[in-house]
C-alpha cells in the first residue's frame, strides 16, 4: 500500500462548540490506482486529505487519533521539516480553485521553477527551462512565449494545468486532486480530466480524486469510499458499486441524480438535510434521512461490514440494500 | 403544441469597450448575445445549455428587463416589451419572474424571510392587499415545503436548498407566468439537488407556469425540459425536442458537448467516444468570421469562415416526422449519436 489512513479523528473547535468532521476514516491507495472519495459537502472529504497531506489549519482543526501510514511511515509522528520535504516531492495536491491557489504576483514560470529551487537547489535559470519543460507536458501552447505571464492571463480550464504541472513537478508517488474541475466547463473538464488521467499512468502515481460528481467517478476511478458525516458509509471497486450499492446513501445519490441518456419522470430525493457537525445523530448518522431505518439504526453504530474481499458497507441492512 | 407566451427575435447586445477617460471612444464590443431567436409556449420548459461566456445569463436577464437588449424584440403575448417603460413596464414584470443561481447572494441578509417573499407585494399591491400579505407568505412557505413558522427567520439560518426555496416562494409572489431560472441548483449539493428540481417540476403543473432553465448542467437541462436550445458564444447554435437534441444532435458543437458528459456507468468509459475539443472559447470581442464554432471545429472548411451557417432545418433532414427535423446552424450537419451506446436502460 501506498497511503494508508487508518481510524483517522479530526475535529474543529469553534465557539459554537466542537465539529467533528472525521470520524474513524480508514482508506488506502495503490501505486497506480486511482481512488475517489465522494461525499457532499460537509461531508469530511477533503478535511481527510488535507490531514494527509499535512496542511490542516490546526488550530482550529485538531487530529485527534489515527495514523497515516505514507510508504510505511507514519506521517503524524513526523517533525514539521521532515514532513515539508515529503510534501510536494513525494505527495501533491491539486486544488478546485486555481486562480486563489496561484500566487497572482509571480508569473507562472516563477511558480512552477519555485519546487526545483526550494526541493533540488537548482538555479533560477535551470529553474525556468524546467518550467517550460513541464508546461509543454501539459500541453500548454506556446510554452517558452507564456511561462513569463501571470496567472490571471490565463483561461480557467489552462490554469488548473498549471496546477497540474506544479503537481506533477517532483514526479510524486501520489496525487491528491480536491475537486479539480468542478470549476470548469464540461469540455475544459474533459481535457483536463484526459490530460490526468493520462500523466498518473505514464508516472505510476497513486492519485486520490475528491469528488461530488458520480460522473467524473464514473469515467476514471479504480475504487470508490463513499463519505457521510466524517464516514465512510461504502468503499468498493467502481463497477460495483454503480451495479449495486450496499448502503442506502450510495442508493439515494446514485438514484437522485438527473442522467443524460435517460428521460426521467419525478427524481428520487433523499429526505432532510445532511447533519450538523456539532450534533451528529446517535447510531447511524444517515438515519434521519435513510428510507430502510429500523430501531439498531437509531443507537447502534454500525461497524463496516465485508460484502466482499475488497468490498465493505457501514450498514446494519446491507444484505438487503444489496438485493434493492 | 401550445400558444406561444414569448417570442424572442433577433436578439442582441453588446457591451461597448471604451478607452480614454474625458473623450470615450469606442474601440469595439463584446458581444455577449449576438443573434438570438426562440419561441416559448405555454406550460412548457425551454431548456438553455452553454458553457460559461456563452451568453446565456445575459439572454436571461434580458428577459426579466434587467438588462435592455442593443437590438432585437422579446414579445410577450405579442407586445414587445424592450421598448416599454413606466407602468407599462411594471405590469408585464409583474408576469415574469425570476430565480437566481447563487442563494447565498441573491437574499438580503438583513431581511426576514417574510420580508423577502413579501417585498414583491409592496412594489404591487394591488396583488395583495397589506393585512392579508402575511397569510400569503405563509402559504408561499408551504407550497414550497419549508415551515410557514419560519417567517421572521434570516436567510443564514437556512441551508443552501432551504434558500433556493426561499428565492422560488418571491418568484412564485406575484403569480408570474413565465419563471426564468438561472442555475438554480448549480450550488446545490447533489441530495438538495432533486429535492429542488422536483419542486420547480410540481410547481409548473401546479401553477401552470412556462419555465426557461437555463442551465450548464446537460444532464438536468434535459430532465427538465421539453425543449432545449444550445448556445456558443452569443448565439443559439442547435434547437430542438429534448430528445431531438440529445439523441439526435446534428451540430458538432452539440455533439461534442455531450460527449463530454460523465455518465455515471462505469460500463460505459470503454464503450463511449469522446470528442475532445482543441483550445478554448473565441474572447467575445473577436467573433470569428463566418461560423463562431469553426476555430474549434473538426469539419470546418473554407465555406464555414466565409458564410454565417443560419439557424434552420439543415437542408439533408427536410423530410417531415423525420426526428432529426430539427434547428441547427452548421454547414454541415450530420446525425451522430454521442449519447448512445451507453443506453442500457435502467438499471
Amino acid at each position: 500500500m501506498l497511503l494508508e489512513v487508518r481510524d483517522l479523528h479530526v475535529e474543529f473547535r469553534t465557539r459554537d462548540g466542537v465539529a467533528k468532521a472525521v470520524n474513524g476514516v480508514s482508506y488506502g491507495v495503490d501505486a497506480g490506482e486511482t481512488l475517489a472519495v465522494l461525499g457532499e459537502s460537509g461531508s469530511g472529504k477533503s478535511v481527510t486529505a488535507q490531514a494527509v497531506m499535512g496542511i490542516l489549519d490546526q488550530p482550529p482543526g485538531r487530529i485527534t487519533g489515527g495514523e497515516i501510514l505514507f510508504q510505511g511511515r507514519d506521517l503524524l509522528t513526523l517533525k514539521e521539516g521532515e514532513r515539508r520535504k515529503v510534501r510536494g516531492a513525494e505527495m501533491a495536491m491539486i486544488f478546485q480553485d486555481a486562480l486563489s491557489a496561484l500566487n497572482p504576483v509571480l508569473s507562472v514560470g516563477e511558480q512552477l521553477g519555485e519546487m526545483f529551487v526550494v526541493h533540488r537547489g537548482m538555479s533560477r535559470k535551470d529553474a525556468r527551462a524546467k518550467a517550460v519543460e513541464l508546461m509543454d507536458r501539459v500541453r500548454i501552447p506556446a510554452a517558452v512565449e507564456r511561462v513569463g505571464q501571470y496567472p490571471h492571463q490565463f483561461s480557467g480550464g489552462m490554469r488548473q494545468r498549471i496546477m497540474i504541472a506544479m503537481a506533477l513537478a517532483l514526479e510524486p508517488a501520489l496525487i491528491i486532486a480536491d475537486e479539480p474541475t468542478t470549476a470548469l466547463d464540461v469540455t475544459v473538464q474533459a481535457q483536463v480530466m484526459d490530460l490526468l488521467a493520462e500523466l498518473r499512468r505514464e508516472y505510476r502515481m497513486g492519485l486520490i480524486l475528491i469528488t461530488h460528481d458520480l460522473g467524473v467517478v464514473a469515467d476514471v476511478a479504480d475504487r470508490i469510499a463513499v463519505m457521510y458525516a466524517g464516514r465512510i458509509v461504502e468503499s468498493a471497486p467502481v463497477h460495483d458499486i454503480y451495479k449495486a450499492p450496499a448502503h442506502p446513501y450510495t442508493r439515494g445519490l446514485l438514484d437522485s441524480i438527473p442522467r443524460l441518456d435517460q428521460k426521467g419522470r419525478e427524481l428520487y430525493a433523499i429526505k432532510g438535510l445532511p447533519p450538523n457537525l456539532m450534533n451528529i445523530p446517535q447510531g447511524c448518522a444517515f438515519h434521519p434521512r435513510c428510507p430502510k431505518a429500523r430501531d439498531i439504526c437509531r443507537t447502534d453504530v454500525p461497524e463496516v461490514h465485508a460484502v466482499d474481499e475488497d468490498r465493505g458497507s457501514a450498514c446494519h441492512f446491507w444484505k438487503e440494500c444489496l438485493n434493492g | 403544441m401550445a400558444e406561444a407566451i414569448m417570442e424572442v427575435g433577433g436578439l442582441v447586445k453588446h457591451y461597448p469597450l471604451t478607452r480614454g477617460v474625458l473623450f470615450k471612444k469606442q474601440i469595439g464590443a463584446v458581444k455577449a448575445v449576438d443573434g438570438v431567436d426562440f419561441t416559448l409556449h405555454r406550460g412548457e420548459t425551454l431548456g438553455i445549455v452553454g458553457e460559461s461566456g456563452c451568453g446565456k445569463s445575459t439572454v436571461a436577464r434580458m428577459l426579466v428587463n434587467l438588462e435592455r437588449p442593443t437590438s432585437g424584440t422579446i414579445k410577450y403575448k405579442g407586445e414587445d416589451i424592450t421598448r416599454l417603460s413606466g407602468r407599462a413596464l411594471k405590469a408585464v414584470r409583474r408576469n415574469i419572474q425570476m430565480v437566481f443561481q447563487d442563494p447565498y447572494t441573491s437574499l438580503n441578509p438583513r431581511m426576514t424571510v417574510g420580508d423577502i417573499i413579501g417585498e414583491p407585494y409592496d412594489i404591487h399591491p394591488e396583488v395583495a392587499p397589506k393585512g392579508d400579505r402575511r397569510k400569503k407568505v405563509q402559504a408561499l412557505l408551504d407550497v414550497v415545503g419549508l415551515n410557514p413558522e419560519y417567517i421572521n427567520r434570516y436567510p443564514h439560518q437556512f441551508s443552501g436548498g432551504q434558500r433556493q426555496r426561499i428565492g422560488i416562494a418571491r418568484g412564485l409572489a406575484l403569480r408570474p407566468e413565465i419563471i426564468v431560472a438561472d442555475e438554480p441548483v448549480s450550488a446545490l449539493d447533489v441530495s438538495v439537488q432533486a429535492q429542488v428540481i422536483n419542486l420547480m417540476g410540481r410547481l409548473q403543473e401546479e401553477f401552470s407556469l412556462s419555465y426557461v432553465f437555463i442551465a450548464h448542467d446537460l444532464s438536468i437541462v434535459r430532465h427538465i425540459s421539453d425543449r432545449v436550445g444550445v448556445m456558443y458564444l452569443g448565439r443559439i447554435v442547435e434547437i430542438g425536442r429534448d430528445a431531438e437534441i440529445y439523441d439526435h444532435p446534428t451540430h458538432p458543437y452539440t455533439q461534442a458537448l455531450l460527449s463530454a458528459v460523465p455518465v455515471p456507468d462505469p460500463e460505459a468509459r470503454e464503450k463511449r467516444e469522446r470528442i475532445i475539443l482543441a483550445g478554448d472559447v473565441p474572447s467575445p470581442t473577436n467573433v470569428p468570421s463566418g461560423c463562431r464554432f469553426r476555430t474549434r471545429c473538426w469539419k470546418a472548411q473554407e465555406r464555414c469562415a466565409e458564410e454565417v451557417p443560419v439557424l434552420a432545418v439543415p437542408s439533408p433532414f427536410r423530410e417531415p416526422g423525420g426526428p432529426v427535423a430539427h434547428d441547427s446552424a452548421c454547414h454541415f450537419a450530420a446525425e451522430a449519436g454521442v449519447v448512445e451506446g451507453q443506453n442500457n436502460g435502467p438499471g
